[in-house]
């Protein structure tokens, strides 16, 4: 696997296997992803224009705005709260972001390593709005891309990331619950197609 | 007396006109009807085998196979058929389907006709025919209303052992199976401009002008052909029949990405805001739904504006035995005959107090069935044409055992005539389906002209009402009414919609003269006839002074059944308000709540059934724990080991007094992940904390971990845990499993609400770090050969309460808290949550020379038992830091959540109860967890009671149970023998008061 | 019922978590001569208003925004809703 991952604790996924797991189905399949790296980012009281600017120039492109992620080269951010971003990157190349983040806001913000606190399902295919009003009340259908919902799926909170409105989707949930909304994107996917 | 039940129910059954039900033929199908060249369909009532077609309803293919008796009533077990054609149907309830499919107590009237539908008839013994109970119907004298009221009152005793048990026995209507439900349901989300409810006209129009504006559109409507009215009627709409017009609609908003046009869905309730429950039956229509489809699905509707055009309940008019099967409706008579090409009978009588009755006579006529009279209250009825008209008349009684045979009519003469007829086509008039309206307490108002209930100004939020719901009945009103709130609703919302030329329809009134029910006779004329409350029982609760129609609906049971009344609430209110002398509308309607029709259970529960009931959450080592065959248990939404059976050992206490002993002669490791993890940074981070926490935190040094109690703002203890500082502006918090959730909100409360100026930033990280405990003796040792050998744990350079970052295995990032729960010398080791797995299988590798042991949750609850360390069972909701012996911990020096109240006096009392030791006198005797205490002698009493047992255990290092508790000044009662007593079970055993700390009181293990 | 969120719009009541009277923002003085009294006050002493009731919120499965929400208690309509977090400064909380 990456560079960091040369000692001798083999990693498994949210779902316990050795590969991403992927389900297909007539115009949709799910699949679940395990190569990103993931840091949160807290601007510091009365920080956030720092924490913008500083962020800006690691990320090489702006902090995304309420309700939205973005990307820029091989980062991906979305907001999570006030003042409070996730920020992703190929986990094979940034094993060690939160760190690097860090010192790149310096004491203008508050990071915390998230990596593995998350799993990531991605939904892709022209049935996705069928599924996902089975799953969320996020209006999906009036949605567009570049829109991150937090929202909850079978009881569990997730991270709702539009790429394509009705094609494309990312569900990012709580890692020790990864069986339970797998169960759940797949048993909504079987009930609609 | 059974004799004569007996032949009574022979006579009856010789004279039920059914021969078309023995014949296995349609004898009643009509030709026309929109279900003209439907798929022939087999089905089975009650075991007998028809036909009928696609496009039937249940209640339509009975009624054209001769069926007329299709149930029996509630209390007094009358024979009853269908009253209705639709989803207010009282009476033709049945059980459909069989096994774990069976469903007591579905409305023919909606029960989609598909091929193998099987139905049986209920509330029935040993048949339809002949059923036993209909004895109660001789003794109506004494079933009054109240009569349940009236009769169990005495003697008291008798209630629980006997009549309870007969009343359930014979009340309630269908039975279930006891099988489980092999389907499943499912729910959703879904988000509108504009919700239209109901298909008819208006509800149509409405769509159609709301579509063509670019809105984002859902119409809804339960019956699974669109339409309404127009499938029952013979209007025409501009060029078009009704139906044509209605299939043109359909195709339009189906053509339209932006509209959604939702059959077979049921709006059951308008909640706050524009949110309305809907449920849609997507495979009730068929034998068994598709794999993995769904049954039903409940639907969440977010709608910006709403609009019900949910038309209008024909109500019957009440005299002396309307309750016959073949007396009906008119409006469902003409519904029969123009959408399902049936008629209830082939003679037909019809009866009523307003023009649209007329319409059913006429609608026969045409068919070609005979209508042997129009008998109309109105002394200036209009004219009919090919049937007589009694005009001024009333009906007076029916005959007819099992099924409808004549009707008397009192002639404006004086005089009575018999009529032969086997359906009565019933009409008093329409009443608006006002009921979504009354969903947030809305009260409707009375309207003169129409004699019935319409929306009054108190809507839901954005709610309008359109077309017969809002009391205009005509089609061109319909049609004018759905454009118009359209385009009214849109324009709230920015969206411009025009009125296109509206079709020309039918505009008649339907000029009606209230009559609510026939004053002649002494026999029972019925009003609700699910309930079966009569108008005598309406009189009855009057007499007693049941004066508001709240109460009447409670006494008499009006309008308390399945269909909630819609059928009856009416003609109640209407005779309430003359026995009082006032008018209707000063005696009001009752309330209506959701659901609008009823839901199963099936449905609201959705998917969430069984294992999936609730999200399960797995521990990173779950996968190596099942291989290992551990036993697990649930704590909160957590899977956790509870122990490690191994061979050999054939009971739970085996095996844990084994992981017990051997972590604390050795070494074990326990997956330690689930306890809440928050992280916490900023300047402010340790003052933040020093808020938090009852206890001091801001001298906390970098690089160690400090044990912290948080108290509510009443001084109550909440949950315990540590704080590790990292730097000087970082910590990571922990807390228990259950409260992990808990305390973040509250520390997210602290934040923003308490403390908005404070530099600090909260993130969970629970998930992110798989943790792992690693306790005993050898666990320095242990860890050394996964700790990567450039960091010194040695007790000098990592002594205890030490925390910092590591590398494991290697590399791997890791760290390390030198913390105790178990009182040995102990260590807890995080790694990122993927390497989890192949963590815990090194750790057991690495243990392998000193026989390491994984324990689960019952070890540990022992551990920390013998150690009297507190847990759930302490901090249980009624205990302060005074109570855990932990008073001294709460800072006087700082301001903190809970200080302050903790100091009150009553807190505070020189007898307060504190956290002690038990150890039985006797060591065979078992301590028991609730056990409460009580003095060596005494009377064993409340008054008395002196603490009790919290949390108790087998020790395997003190060989016998011990327990911690709260004691009444226990801290200075060491030595003293008290009884731990049981009333429940009537046990009683003397235990020895002792510290809680059992094992190595003095903590030089853990510091070793 | 819907919950116009300043930040985020309107959202589903059932992403939120209820708490009470918007007054437990005032939380006392710990150091004042009659804190006990105070703290009794705060924590046991509520209006319970047939109609206007300020109150907060918490958005757990949201953005964890605690918000102030200004709600009729007899009709459920919501007149105003606001971040805690600046209702509290404007309250003069501060450290």
């Amino acid at each position: 696997m990456g560079k960091f991952d040369n000692h001798g604790l083999k990693a498994i996924s949210p779902l316990g296997g050795h590969e991403p797991r992927a389900d297909t189905f007539t115009g949709l399949l799910i699949r679940e992803v395990t190569d990103r790296a993931l840091a949160s980012l807290a601007a510091r009281q009365g920080q956030a224009e720092a924490v913008k600017s500083t962020a800006a120039s690691y990320l090489g492109g702006s902090l995304p705005e309420p309700a939205s992620w973005n990307a820029n080269g091989v980062f991906a951010a979305w907001w999570m709260g006030p003042d409070l971003w996730m920020v992703s990157a190929p986990h094979d190349s940034h094993e060690l972001m939160a760190a690097d983040l860090k010192q790149a806001v310096g004491d203008a913000g508050s990071v915390v390593e998230q990596t593995d606190g998350w799993c990531r399902f991605d939904m892709e295919g022209p049935r996705c709005f069928d599924v996902l009003e089975r799953l969320c009340n996020a209006n999906v259908r009036s949605g567009k891309a570049g829109d991150a919902t937090r929202t909850s799926m079978e009881h569990l909170g997730v991270f709702l990331l539009c790429q394509t409105p009705g094609q494309g989707y990312s569900i990012v949930g709580p890692r020790s619950s990864a069986a339970s909304l797998h169960h759940a994107l797949v048993a909504a996917a079987k009930s609609v197609i | 007396m059974t004799d004569a039940v007996m032949n009574a129910g022979r006579v009856a059954f010789q004279a039920d006109g059914s021969t078309g039900a023995r014949k296995g033929v349609q004898v009643n199908r009509l030709d026309g009807g929109l279900i003209k060249g439907g798929k022939p369909l087999n089905f089975t009532f009650d075991g007998k085998r028809f036909k009928g077609f696609e496009g039937d309803t249940l209640a339509s293919a009975l009624l054209a196979n001769g069926v007329r008796l299709m149930g029996r009533s509630f209390k007094y077990h009358r024979p009853r058929g269908v009253l209705t054609s639709g989803s207010e149907e009282p009476n033709a309830l049945v059980e459909l389907r069989s096994g774990g499919r069976q469903e007591p107590n579905t409305r023919a009237t909606v029960a989609e006709l598909y091929d193998g539908l099987e139905a049986n008839s209920q509330n029935r013994w040993p048949s339809l025919q002949h059923d036993f109970m209909a004895i109660n119907d001789r003794f109506s004298n004494f079933l009054t209303a109240g009569f349940y009221y009236k009769t169990f009152m005495w003697p008291a005793a008798f209630w629980e052992k006997l009549y309870e048990p007969i009343i359930r026995k014979a009340a309630g209507l269908g039975s279930i199976s006891f099988e489980a439900d092999p389907d499943a349901y499912d729910k959703g989300f879904l988000h509108c401009d504009l919700l239209v409810i109901g298909a008819g006209p208006t509800g149509l129009m409405a769509a159609l002008t709301a579509g063509r504006a670019g809105a984002q559109v859902i119409i809804a409507d339960e019956d699974f052909l669109l339409g309404g009215r127009l499938n029952a009627e013979t209007f025409g709409i501009g060029d078009l029949t009704g139906a044509a017009w209605v299939e043109q609609a359909q195709a339009e908003l189906a053509s339209m990405p932006n509209v959604r046009v939702m059959p077979r869905t049921t709006i059951i309730g308008a909640f706050d805001h524009g949110i309305y429950g809907a449920v849609e039956r997507v495979s009730d229509h068929v034998l068994a739904p598709e794999a993995g489809k769904p049954r039903q699905i409940l639907w969440r509707i977010y709608s910006k504006r709403a609009m019900l055009a949910a038309g209008a309940t024909e109500r019957p008019i009440a005299f002396e035995n309307n309750d016959r099967p073949g007396v009906m409706l008119a409006g469902a008579v003409r519904a029969y005959a123009n959408r399902w090409a049936v008629t209830p009978d082939q003679t037909v009588a019809v009866f009523t107090n307003n023009d649209d009755g007329h319409r059913t006579a006429a609608d026969l006529i045409a068919k070609g069935v005979k209508v042997t009279a129009v008998i109309d209250t109105r002394a200036a009825a209009p004219k009919v044409e090919g049937a007589e008209l009694f005009a001024g008349a009333q009906v007076v009684d029916t005959k007819g055992r099992l099924g409808l045979e004549w009707a008397r009519v009192r002639l404006a003469s004086g005089t009575t005539r018999d009529v032969p007829c086997g359906a009565l086509a019933v009409s008093g008039g329409w009443n608006p389906n006002v009921h979504l309206t009354c969903h947030q307490r809305g009260r409707p108002a009375w309207r003169e002209d129409i004699a019935a209930f319409v929306p009054a100004g108190d809507l839901p939020q954005h709610m309008s009402v359109a077309g017969a719901a809002n009391g205009d009945f005509s089609t061109a009103a319909a049609l004018r009414a759905g454009a118009e709130g359209a385009v009214a609703a849109l324009s709230e919302l920015g969206i411009e919609a025009k009125i296109s030329d509206l079709p020309e329809a039918e505009d008649a009134p339907i000029n009606v003269t209230p009559f609510w029910y026939v004053k002649e006779g002494k026999g029972r004329a019925w009003l609700d006839q699910q309930n079966d409350v009569t108008v005598k029982d309406v009189k009855l609760a009057h007499q007693e002074n049941f004066r508001s129609v709240e109460h009447l609906k409670r006494y008499t049971t009006l309008g308390m059944a399945t269909d909630q009344g819609k059928t009856s609430n009416m003609g109640g209110l209407a005779i309430m308000a003359e026995l009082a002398g006032k008018q209707i509308p000063e005696v009001g309607t009752t309330m209506f709540r959701p659901p609008y029709t009823p839901v199963s259970f099936g449905v609201m529960a959705g998917r969430s059934v069984g294992e999936d009931f609730r999200p399960t959450r797995k521990t990173p080592s779950h996968k190596w724990a099942e291989e290992q065959g551990a036993v697990f248990v649930e704590v909160g939404q957590w899977l956790r080991a509870q122990w490690f059976p191994r061979a050999g050992e054939t009971h739970w206490r085996q095996s844990v007094d084994r992981e017990v002993l051997q972590t604390r002669n050795s070494v074990g490791i326990c997956d330690v992940t689930t306890l809440g993890k928050i992280d916490v940074q900023g300047k402010d981070a340790a003052e933040f904390l020093n808020k938090m926490y009852a206890n001091a935190f801001a001298k906390l040094p970098v690089g160690k971990v400090r044990y912290g109690l948080m108290l509510r703002e009443d001084g109550i203890a909440y949950d315990d845990g540590t704080a590790a500082r990292f730097a000087e502006d970082h910590f990571v918090v922990t807390t228990t499993t259950a409260n992990a959730v808990l305390v973040y909100r509250n520390m997210e409360f602290a934040r923003q609400c308490l403390f908005p100026d404070m530099d600090v930033q909260l993130i969970s990280t629970t998930e992110a770090w798989a943790q792992f405990a690693v306790a005993g003796p050898n666990a320095r040792k242990l860890l050394q050969k996964v700790v990567d050998p450039e960091f010194d744990i040695s007790n000098e350079a990592f002594p205890f309460m030490g925390c910092g970052e590591i590398t494991v295995a290697g590399g791997c990032r890791a760290r390390l808290f030198r913390i105790s729960f178990s009182g040995e010398l102990a260590y807890e080791i995080a790694v990122p949550t993927r390497y989890g797995d192949a963590m815990i299988r090194k750790l057991m590798e690495a243990g392998e020379e000193f026989g390491a042991v994984p324990y689960g949750t019952e070890a540990l609850g022992v551990m920390r038992i013998e150690k009297g360390h507190a847990a759930g069972n302490e901090l249980n909701g009624t205990t302060s830091a005074l109570n855990l012996g932990m008073g001294g911990m709460v800072s006087k020096k700082k301001d903190c959540i809970g200080n302050t109240l903790s100091e009150r006096e009553g807190m505070n009392r020189e007898d307060a109860l504190k956290l002690v030791g038990f150890k039985p006198v006797n060591a065979a005797d078992p301590v028991q967890a609730g056990a409460h205490l009580m003095n060596a002698s005494g009377e064993v009493s409340a008054a008395t009671d002196q603490g009790y047992i919290t949390s108790a255990a087998y020790s395997p290092v003190l060989g016998c149970s011990i327990g911690i508790g709260f004691l009444k000044r226990g801290d200075s009662r060491k030595g003293e023998v008290i009884r731990a007593v049981n009333p429940l079970e009537g046990r009683e055993i003397q235990v020895e008061v002792v510290s809680a700390h059992f094992v190595d009181p003095e903590g030089e293990r853990l510091r070793g | 019922m819907i919950i116009n969120h300043p930040i985020l719009g309107p959202r589903d009541f059932q992403e939120f978590t209820y708490l009470g009277d918007a007054s437990l923002i005032d939380r006392p003085d710990w150091q004042a001569d009659n804190a006990a009294d105070q703290f009794h006050d705060y924590l046991y002493l509520r209006d319970n208003p047939a109609g206007e009731h300020r109150e907060l919120w918490f958005h757990e499965q949201g953005d964890r925004s605690w918000l102030v929400v200004t709600r009729n208690t007899v009709t459920h309509e919501i007149l105003n809703v606001e971040l805690a977090r600046d209702v509290a400064r404007a309250r003069g909380r501060s450290k």
